[in-house]
């Protein structure tokens, strides 16, 4: 891409991470959670991608993290439900409810938010990847 | 009045994404379809959903522009236009037949037959301590759901990156044209 797209993907692409990461943290708070944040931060590293080429990308967060991400999510929601199990009933709130409107309430639905968003961002982010660089082989061959 | 017209807006998005000849144009248009319904989902007061559906829109235009226009694919109608067009009438009007009973039988709009959400609104906050009702349904309540949900999603992450893996099994290389990355 030319050097306009690549400055101003530099100057913009961490308030978007860090936006991401607000939408997800705040996801008992305010409108949002772990699946919309999620998909904001695949689309930081999307951006990063677009901008920068596919070694960039690699660089930043190679595949096989995506991979690991993906899975580290998927069994982290799957944890705290079976940790609510030992208290009696899958999917139990086990955590202290706290004050309401604190950033630190609502038992379980903040972790859940944060394994939510590690799933669905790293799942999405290998599928662009997965996509957008397949090539067939009639298309190498040219 | 004004979701009318964003409706509308959506309906001739639509129609023209399959009309027009351009791939590029026709995935503008659907684009403009996600983004107007966004918008109606927040004229609505549901800001959750509105935020997830333009999040989701986003990555979904990219992907269409990226990964579906680069390919030259051959573009031969399967079947003739008289005949695709009869299929269509006749899938619509078993759609129809079958939709108007169905729609008969709906609550009407703001009184649902369901009294279970009023509950959720009243002790939400005390029940989960979370802020954001949404939330508190998503996580909370119908926790099993959103179990089930993320599950999908990935079975079919893991569906993709099993059709367009580079490398097959043992470590060797596919030989057709599976491979990705290297340009």
């Amino acid at each position: 891409m030319t050097v306009v797209v690549k400055t101003v993907t530099r100057l913009t692409v961490g308030l978007i991470f860090l936006y991401g990461w607000y939408i997800v943290v705040h996801g008992h708070l305010t409108p949002g959670g772990g699946f919309v944040g999620g998909i904001i931060l695949a689309l930081s590293f999307v951006h990063l991608t677009l901008a920068f080429g596919r070694d960039a990308a690699e660089a930043t967060l190679p595949a096989r993290v995506t991979g690991l991400v993906e899975g580290l999510g998927a069994l982290l929601f799957v944890g705290i439900a079976l940790l609510g199990f030992l208290g009696g009933v899958f999917f139990r709130n086990f955590l202290p409810k706290g004050e309401p409107f604190a950033l630190f309430s609502a038992g379980i639905v903040p972790p859940a938010n944060i394994a939510i968003c590690l799933k669905v961002g790293a799942g999405l982010f290998s599928v662009f990847l997965a996509l957008v660089f397949f090539r067939f082989d009639w298309e190498r061959r040219k | 009045m004004m979701v009318d017209v964003l409706l509308i807006l959506m309906i001739v998005g639509a129609i023209i994404a399959l009309e027009v000849k351009n791939l590029l144009s026709a995935v503008v248009a659907v684009g403009t379809v996600g983004l107007v319904l966004s918008l109606v989902f927040l004229l609505l007061q549901a800001p959750d959903v509105a935020i997830t559906q333009l999040a989701v829109e986003i990555i979904t235009v990219i992907l269409l522009i990226r990964a579906t226009l680069r390919l030259e694919l051959p573009q031969s109608p399967l079947i003739s236009r008289p005949v695709g067009i009869l299929t269509g009438l006749c899938f619509a009007a078993v759609f129809l037949i079958l939709l108007v009973p169905g729609l008969k039988e709906l609550p009407a709009f703001g009184s649902p037959s369901v009294r279970v959400a009023q509950t959720y609104l009243d002790q939400g906050l005390a029940d989960t301590g979370a802020a954001n009702l949404v939330a508190s349904v998503l996580l909370d309540y119908r926790a099993y759901d959103t179990l089930g949900e993320a599950t999908v999603l990935f079975a079919a992450v893991i569906g993709v990156l099993t059709v367009l893996r580079a490398q097959g099994r043992k470590g060797k290389q596919v030989s057709k044209g599976a491979e990705h990355g290297k340009e």
